[in-house]
């Protein structure tokens, strides 16, 4: 456990080290969860508007 | 032959084989590049522990110049030959380049807080960071700004094309400007400068940023080309058969 706090401090510069990468983790994993999002919500709406005029629904 | 080889019915077949090869590489790179830059480098000699932000700060700021890049040459080929998938493959980086500029100021200023006494300086290097954080914003603000979307495409296009003035004033900013940012030890004539357990994890790192911006970028672009076909469809709708 010593070792593991030692590896959290990291000669002090802890506190300015990982608020940089968990932030980075935030902003990636947040845009990347968007981006999913934003792909899902026009699936369904393809495949809504295709189900009404009755067309096969299917990819491009 | 541009309009054959990117046709969007064949990006979406090719797009959904890429995919989990990216994600796959975007784990598999970070992960290794994470293990190398946190446990196995060694602290730097003059920067300590300190340095370890600096395997996420140069590959951000690489990548948020090499989307502006990529952005540039998508504007450029979506304006000339008309390109569908240009224009949308611009629009689709403009956010992750946006995130990657602002990563790379956020992790600077941690960063020179403890080694240069502050979050913030105007050094040149910096100002013309901030200024290309400010494209991006204005670039995202104008293509979405118009009803029709093929204006705002048009529009913005343009903002890429003459902020690209921008990008080689940021590679030279610390070579004209002697001021507060160092200038590069990787990417510079005679090759890096730096030991290899450094370079490792800083390679390592900027190969899991470009894959998760492909990453990223298919699914934007497939979401994009969804909703372009969502759009004709309702298009038809009301002038056809309504």
């Amino acid at each position: 456990m010593e070792s593991l706090a030692a590896f959290f401090d990291m000669g002090g510069y802890g506190v300015y080290i990982w608020p940089g990468y968990v932030l980075t983790a935030v902003v990636l994993v947040g845009m990347l969860v968007a981006s999913i999002r934003f792909l899902r919500s026009n699936e369904a709406r393809l495949q809504a508007l295709q189900a009404e005029n009755g067309e096969p629904s299917g990819e491009a | 032959m541009i309009q054959k080889f990117a046709s969007p019915a064949r990006f979406m077949r090719l797009s959904q084989v890429l995919l989990p090869w990216m994600a796959g590489l975007t784990v598999a790179f970070a992960a290794v590049g994470l293990y190398l830059g946190l446990v196995v480098a060694p602290a730097d000699y003059q920067q300590g522990e300190s340095v370890r932000i600096m395997y996420i700060h140069v590959p951000a700021a690489w990548m948020a110049l090499f989307c502006y890049a990529a952005m540039a040459i998508a504007a450029a080929v979506g304006l000339i030959w008309k390109h569908p998938l240009a224009d949308l493959a611009a629009k689709s980086t403009a956010p992750v380049g946006a995130a990657f500029t602002f990563l790379a100021l956020f992790t600077g200023a941690m960063w020179g807080k403890p080694m240069w006494g502050t979050w913030w300086v105007w050094d040149a290097r910096l100002t013309s960071m901030l200024v290309l954080f400010f494209l991006y914003l204005g670039y995202i603000a104008l293509v979405n700004a118009f009803d029709n979307p093929a204006r705002g495409i048009k529009a913005s296009s343009i903002l890429v094309l003459v902020g690209f003035v921008n990008v080689p004033i940021i590679k030279f900013s610390v070579e004209w400007w002697n001021t507060l940012h160092q200038p590069a030890s990787v990417l510079k004539i005679g090759g890096p400068s730096i030991h290899s357990s450094m370079l490792w994890p800083l390679l390592l790192m900027a190969l899991a940023f470009t894959a998760y911006y492909l990453w990223v970028l298919l699914l934007r672009l497939r979401g994009e080309i969804i909703a372009n076909k969502v759009r004709v469809l309702r298009l038809r709708r009301v002038h056809g058969q309504a």
